[in-house]
């Protein structure tokens, strides 16, 4: 077999695509290309264990397979253009590849605040790197931490520093809740009082109008003028496809890279996307193409897409139903975990507690079922294993179910 | 086939159980046992257990 694949991004996804690619049975060439310098690395725990100090770098990084023992990884470097008619693409370090199959995995980056004030003090949590300078700045004693941002991450982080010790930890959001988004406002409650309970305070309701300091950060200015005093700053506010590679190419690149039910992007049997960055129509819902930032959706999708690239390159019949992964997610915050499997956001409007009193049993595992024209479209259980395996019962029930949009 | 998991990094997420039932399984604690020589036959669904382990705890030696 001849010819050249081209991996865009070295994260999971690209590690998945490889594999899932020689699985398939490509046994031409494969480069990847990927801007940090590490070999990929599970991200789940720099919010947490990396963070906390439980867990080395070595023991994050992924086990390649061995059918991707000779793909060609170029690393520290990233594509920064591509040209799709003519299949090549090309790389900050002023050099070019052809291909015959690219895929695109080049993820997400964390979006920034971009209201005023000093830099140095705020963080981001993303890269193995961006953690290892949090919690740097965290073990300091007596330091006052502002996590700006009550989405995963940000009560995640919340969580950790708390766990390490730290005495003022403060999460600000303009929703009036933490996780109000994916996990609607009943779950969202009960979480909120955990982590109070728990010593994490919480400025909710109010945004950032800007930062307080000379050189570096000192305060936080809410949007109603009030400052927090912070020595370190998480900013946690949601993340930009890191799609700008493919300008000039006529895609549909307004929020990560839209791809068809297969996940081929622009019309383009050769270019498919994968993981974060894949903006998809899930044929299991209701085919509104959506990007997924849970952590399965590199894997599900990567088997897929190259399931057609490989077809498509060997002149083979894919024969493939269209991409119809279950999402799932978790978030491990303090002792207790979230555990989620369907599309809570798809029900959000019809929210039935399954399982657990969470108004007379404040602490105990509860169990919540999203519904849509009184189906059950998603569950989410918050607490102890108990409750994550009480979700994983519905699984079966919410992977037979036929898409909304039939 | 030989399957190790590394139960210091197991946290009993169960993903691997849904996608390879007959290796993987719960406890009544809720806490994970596994047939460390499956058949062969098995090696696709655990494959794709090791894939979706979010600890990575799972390794498939020979």
């Amino acid at each position: 077999m001849t010819g050249r694949i081209v991996v865009a991004g070295a994260s999971m996804g690209g590690l998945r695509a490889v594999e899932q690619l020689r699985a398939a049975g490509w046994t031409g060439a494969i480069t990847v290309v990927g801007d940090e310098p590490h070999m990929p690395y599970n991200r789940p725990p720099l919010s947490k264990e990396v963070l906390a100090g439980k867990a080395p770098f070595e023991s994050l990084a992924f086990t390649p397979k061995a059918a991707a023992a000779d793909v060609e990884w170029r690393l520290g470097t990233r594509v920064v253009a591509a040209g799709l008619d003519r299949r090549v693409v090309d790389l900050d370090d002023g050099s070019a590849i052809s291909y015959d199959g690219l895929v695109v995995a080049t993820g997400m980056r964390p979006r920034r605040l971009t209201c005023p004030g000093p830099l140095t003090g705020r963080h981001t949590v993303r890269t193995l790197t961006d953690a290892q300078g949090l919690r740097g700045e965290l073990t300091r004693p007596g330091v006052r931490v502002v996590v700006v941002g009550a989405g995963f991450i940000g009560c995640e982080v919340a969580a950790t520093a708390v766990g390490l010790g730290v005495s003022e930890v403060t999460v600000v959001d303009p929703l009036p809740l933490p996780m109000v988004g994916p996990l609607g406002e009943l779950l969202a409650r009960a979480l909120l009082e955990r982590h109070q309970e728990r010593g994490v305070r919480f400025r909710l309701g109010t945004g950032v109008a800007g930062f307080e300091g000379d050189d570096r950060v000192t305060g936080v200015v809410l949007g109603d003028g009030s400052v927090l005093p912070a020595d370190v700053v998480v900013e946690s506010v949601g993340s930009v496809a890191n799609g700008e590679w493919l300008d000039g190419n006529g895609l549909d690149l307004s929020d990560g890279v839209l791809t068809c039910e297969h996940l081929r992007v622009g019309g383009r049997p050769e270019v498919v996307a994968v993981g974060d960055v894949a903006r998809f129509p899930n044929a299991r819902y209701d085919g509104v193409p959506r990007r997924v930032e849970h952590w399965s959706i590199p894997t599900d999708s990567a088997k897929h897409a190259a399931r057609m690239l490989v077809a498509e390159l060997t002149g083979v019949q894919a024969d493939l139903a269209p991409f119809a992964p279950l999402p799932t997610f978790w978030s491990d915050q303090h002792d207790f975990r979230l555990q989620s499997f369907g599309a809570p956001v798809l029900g959000l409007g019809d929210v039935r507690v399954l399982d657990g009193d969470p108004d007379r049993d404040p602490e105990g595992d509860v169990l919540v079922g999203y519904h849509a024209d009184g189906r059950l479209v998603g569950v989410v259980a918050l607490g102890g294993h108990g409750a994550a395996m009480g979700a994983a019962r519905y699984r079966a029930q919410l992977l037979k179910q036929p898409a909304l949009a039939a | 086939m030989k399957v190790v998991v590394d139960m210091n990094k197991c946290q009993d997420h169960g993903q691997c159980v849904f996608a390879a039932p007959d290796v993987f399984s719960m406890d009544d604690d809720g806490h994970l046992v596994f047939v460390a020589e499956p058949d062969d036959t098995l090696r696709d669904d655990v494959e794709e257990a090791a894939d979706v382990c979010p600890l990575q705890a799972i390794r498939i030696e020979d």
